[in-house]
């Protein structure tokens, strides 16, 4: 009884109201996006904003219920929720139903429920569970690979769905790791990667070897001249143009077709506007023609006659951007960032590392789904089908987000209960 | 030691996230801010500007009858991400195209656009639509656009009428007006009076989704515009007198052209041969125009504004009013036919001799003429030859010869009437009369369009004035919307009382026991003519006539150029005697002499 009492008192009250604002904002542009004069009720159920609005309602009686519950509950029941949520990964390859090429929704009737949307959830429980163990850290060899087997589990499941952006989520734990102590050199090598890949991508691996030993001749410059330094740059030089000689490989073998059109899309080595680029294209000519002030509210042209695919789910941003323009998106991008700096701050106060790692874990899902699709939608990244947070249309991913978030507002809530 | 390593990192997680932030706050405001191609490219997504077309003014002729009107035509269009086409062979069939046509139409379209609509077939006619149309909802993806065709009544008066085509490149740039597919007036009326006919096209501004439906019209239709129907053009001409004309032309290379004297409004204008107007119409045009280029025959040349001929005759009585009013001759002098006047211009008819001017004209007595051109020239109070030449000249521009009219159809020619400054070049300054002689008998230099010659028969039944010939009597609904030049009444400067002499002698072609022309005078009215063979260096002499009725006070002139036909007497005269009967009385009443100029003309193949 006390301790419900203090629940609320002692509850983070801007990350609520934060919340509020981006559902909101989600339903509003879910709503001009769909809008059209026949359907004028807000309540329609036949309509995505009517459906929304049941969702929101139904993300906060969860948002409850998860502020209700025990906070050992979490800590206590971390593995089995894993264990149960990988179950159902593996459950949906089997009897799952193909939506959009990807087979990774459990359909019952009409309602429709994606389990890759809770793993990101149950995988920062997992993560967060296993490191708050008094026997693990992160300088031992058997934690790291436990802490990486933890998240690339679920990520490998998804992938076999064919839902390539949902696993790519997973890479955002990395940040989680980083901060719990995990040598920066994985990101840097990461980052190198990627920047090869591209390199690659757009001149040929031959160039782009030159290139490397050309680099790593000149730092042969400015260090000691041994065996050692020599052999160590040889090293590197081999392992790096393994990876440029691969790339080639992985991208014509390993890929598919509309994954490589994106990328080559993305990195303008192929304007195909009626094809793979169109999606991109349309969306930013939505976002552009909003201006400064945007259209206003229900005035888009772009987003409502369809010419942007998707608008709803994971290109919701274009309605944002071509009914509020600048102002508007500048304002969502704002009130993310707010978001982040609250739970970073949040998380940095927690006594338990099981708190702390859990809420690392939201900011960074949280901030990936962020950054990979407005990237997306203004052409900074390739198509990536994730979707917004919050403000995307689907009841699935918003649930999810609802009890990440409320799971770690429980947690903070209560941090002062936890010895 | 630990906390500071992690809040370092907690910095470097923090850091991160506010990048990623700026620069997306720094590529929104390139993208909507900065760059306003966006905007446009919004505007040409969704908004479709589907134009009204406005529906062509008529035209109507003298008496009310409508000459051109618009007919529906269809236009079939098809957007080709939508178009479904179970059998094409079927398809072709119903539109009466082979199959390598139906390929590279949907092509082309699918080259403009998969999604917005391209003109598939162009000008369907009304009956083929409607047999279209019932099978039409077999195929998603076309539709029908309707447009407009001119349609003519009468198959007559293509020259003046002129067509109407799909403006070019060239139209487009100089009129923004204008866009791909529009129509203009390519020749004739149609191009002279092509802004009050067109009117003004309106706009209807539509939204449309990405799968180009239309989702209704944009702001309910506040910035949308209706079409103005373009005005009427009402013209001087008489529809059944240029029928007539167009019928008795037939198999004859030529010209007809009346005018009504007392408003210079043209009556009929006929240039031979001639095509049906409905031949430039719909998608046969394009096939049509070519064929008709490329006729030997030259069809297409309007010869009643563009063919230029030597007056011959009919000029000598422009000769004889000048000399009258300049006193270089009067009404008693007379010039011998024969002897030493005879040279060096010969007489061709036999009469007595010699001849004052009204029977000089009545006979067409050669040698009076040349005698009183000379006279001109050596006038005294003239200044010497050459300064007469120039008083002479200037005379004959009064009397509309050697200049354009500005009428309202393109094309005209201004004929020739040599200037002083062109025998100077010519003979290098040394020339007199006798140099340039045939000027006194219409040969030589001087060159003038049947127009012209009809102008001339106004001028003399008017007894000294015209009004540049015209075909517009009214353009829309309104008064005094003519050209101002058209009402300018243009005085010839020569005194009445000569012209009455001039006049008598041309009664006397009808109706005195020499007249050239007695054997086609007209019972119920008096008629005065002359008639004129035109010298022509490339074959049989031009058989030419001009004439007025009724003599007392004209309603109709007219001139009748009939090319390598020989007398004027013998094919010209008798055309311009019946179009006369016509105008005037309203029927025909000599149907032999009808039946005669149609049945005996010599095939033009074989002289």
């Amino acid at each position: 009884m006390r301790e419900n009492k203090s629940i609320f008192t002692q509850i983070e009250l801007p990350v609520v109201l934060l919340y509020l604002a981006l559902t909101l904002i989600g339903w509003l542009s879910i709503y001009a996006a769909v809008y059209n004069e026949e359907h004028k009720s807000i309540f329609d159920i036949s309509q995505r904003y009517g459906k929304q609005l049941l969702w929101i309602g139904l993300a906060l009686v969860l948002g409850l219920f998860v502020m209700l519950t025990d906070t050992r509950f979490f800590n206590g029941f971390a593995f089995i929720i894993y264990l149960v949520t990988i179950g159902m990964l593996v459950a949906v390859l089997l009897f799952g139903s193909t939506i959009a090429g990807s087979k990774s929704w459990f359909q019952i009737g009409d309602f429709k429920l994606q389990p890759a949307e809770f793993a990101k959830f149950s995988t920062g429980l997992a993560l967060a569970a296993f490191l708050n163990r008094l026997d693990t850290y992160i300088s031992q060899t058997r934690t790291k690979i436990i802490s990486i087997g933890i998240i690339v589990l679920p990520a490998i499941l998804i992938l076999m769905q064919y839902d390539t952006g949902s696993a790519l989520v997973f890479s955002a734990f990395v940040l989680v790791l980083f901060r719990e102590g995990l040598s920066p050199i994985p990101l840097i090598l990461g980052l190198i990667a990627v920047v090869l890949f591209i390199l690659t991508l757009y001149f040929s691996p031959l160039y782009v070897i030159i290139g490397i030993a050309v680099l790593l001749a000149l730092s042969l410059f400015f260090t000691r001249r041994n065996i050692q330094v020599i052999m160590r740059l040889l090293a590197v030089f081999a392992v790096a143009s393994l990876f440029v000689v691969s790339v080639g490989f992985v991208f014509d073998s390993v890929l598919e077709p509309h994954q490589r059109s994106r990328i080559n899309v993305l990195l303008g080595l192929d304007e195909d506007l009626r094809g793979a680029g169109y999606n991109v294209h349309q969306s930013k000519i939505a976002i552009g023609s909003g201006g400064f002030a945007g259209k206003g509210f229900l005035q888009g042209t772009q987003t409502k006659f369809n010419f942007v695919p998707e608008q709803s789910t994971d290109f919701i941003f274009c309605t944002v951007g071509e009914e509020w323009g600048f102002l508007g998106t500048t304002v969502l991008i704002g009130l993310y960032m707010m978001l982040f700096m609250r739970l970073i701050r949040m998380a940095e106060r927690q006594r338990s590392t099981f708190s702390r790692v859990y809420g690392y874990s939201v900011v960074s899902v949280l901030f990936f789904h962020f950054a990979i699709n407005i990237a997306m939608t203004i052409g900074l990244a390739p198509v990536i089908g994730i979707p917004l947070p919050f403000v995307s249309y689907g009841g699935s991913s918003l649930w999810a987000f609802t009890i990440m978030l409320f799971a770690f507002l429980k947690l903070d809530a209560n941090r002062l209960n936890v010895l | 030691m630990e906390g500071k390593k992690f809040n370092e990192r907690r910095q470097i997680i923090t850091l991160i996230i506010l990048i990623v932030g700026g620069i997306f706050i720094v590529r929104l405001f390139f993208l909507q801010v900065i760059n306003q191609s966006y905007k446009l490219s919004s505007q040409n997504n969704v908004l479709r500007f589907v134009t009204q077309y406005p529906a062509r003014g008529t035209i109507f002729d003298r008496n009310g009858e409508l000459m051109v009107y618009n007919e529906a035509a269809y236009d079939l269009l098809v957007i080709p991400r939508q178009a479904v086409i179970a059998d094409t062979l079927a398809f072709c069939r119903l539109l009466k195209i082979d199959i390598e046509s139906f390929r590279t139409r949907f092509e082309a379209a699918r080259k403009y656009s998969r999604y917005r609509p391209s003109v598939f077939l162009e000008q369907i006619s009304k009956e083929d639509y409607g047999y279209i149309i019932e099978k039409l909802y077999n195929y998603p993806g076309f539709f029908f656009q309707a447009r407009t065709l001119r349609k003519y009544p009468r198959p007559i008066a293509a020259h003046v009428l002129g067509d109407v085509g799909e403006v070019n490149n060239n139209d487009m740039e100089r009129d923004p007006v204008y866009k791909m597919g529009d129509y203009i007036g390519k020749s004739g009326l149609e191009k002279f009076y092509e802004k009050t006919l067109r009117g003004h096209k309106g706009m209807k501004i539509m939204m449309v989704d990405v799968h180009n439906r239309e989702k209704g019209s944009y702001h309910d239709g506040i910035y949308d515009t209706l079409p103005i129907t373009g005005k009427n053009v009402y013209l001087g001409m008489d529809a059944r007198l240029q029928e007539y004309g167009e019928k008795l032309m037939v198999n004859k290379t030529g010209s007809v052209v009346a005018i009504d004297p007392e408003t210079g409004e043209i009556l009929a204008l006929i240039s031979s041969p001639n095509y049906d107007p409905n031949l430039l119409v719909g998608r046969a045009r394009g096939k049509n125009f070519n064929e008709l280029l490329n006729n030997p025959m030259k069809p297409l040349i309007n010869r009643a504004i563009g063919g230029t001929y030597p007056p011959g005759s009919t000029f000598k009585m422009i000769n004889a009013l000048v000399a009258l009013q300049t006193g270089s001759i009067d009404e008693g002098t007379r010039f011998s036919c024969q002897g030493k006047g005879s040279s060096p211009i010969k007489c061709t008819h036999s009469h007595v001799s010699p001849l004052s001017v009204q029977p000089a004209i009545e006979n067409s007595c050669n040698p009076f003429f040349w005698n009183t051109f000379r006279s001109i020239l050596t006038n005294p109070s003239l200044h010497g030859q050459k300064k007469a030449l120039e008083y002479w000249h200037q005379k004959m521009l009064d009397f509309g010869l050697g200049h354009r009219f500005k009428t309202d159809i393109p094309f005209e020619v201004a004929g020739n009437i040599p200037s002083r400054d062109f025998y100077d070049k010519v003979y290098n300054g040394s020339w007199n009369a006798m140099t340039v002689r045939s000027l006194s008998i219409g040969q030589g230099e001087i060159l003038v369009t049947p127009l012209q010659l009809a102008n001339l028969a106004a001028i003399i039944g008017n007894e000294g004035y015209y009004y540049p010939p015209h075909l517009a009597r009214r353009i829309g609904e309104e008064n005094d919307s003519l050209p101002p030049h058209f009402t300018k009444k243009m005085e010839t400067g020569i005194d009445a009382r000569y012209y009455r002499l001039v006049k008598s002698a041309m009664l006397d072609v009808f109706e005195g026991g020499g007249g050239t022309a007695r054997r086609f005078k007209i019972k119920e009215f008096q008629a005065a003519g002359k008639t004129g063979t035109a010298e022509n260096p490339h074959g049989k002499d031009h058989s030419l006539f001009m004439a007025f009725a009724p003599y007392d006070k004209p309603k109709i002139a007219i001139a009748v150029v009939v090319e390598n036909s020989g007398f004027g007497s013998t094919w010209a005269a008798p055309i311009a005697s019946l179009m006369m009967e016509l105008y005037i009385t309203g029927e025909i009443k000599r149907p032999e002499m009808e039946q005669f100029l149609l049945e005996n003309f010599p095939d033009p193949v074989e002289q």
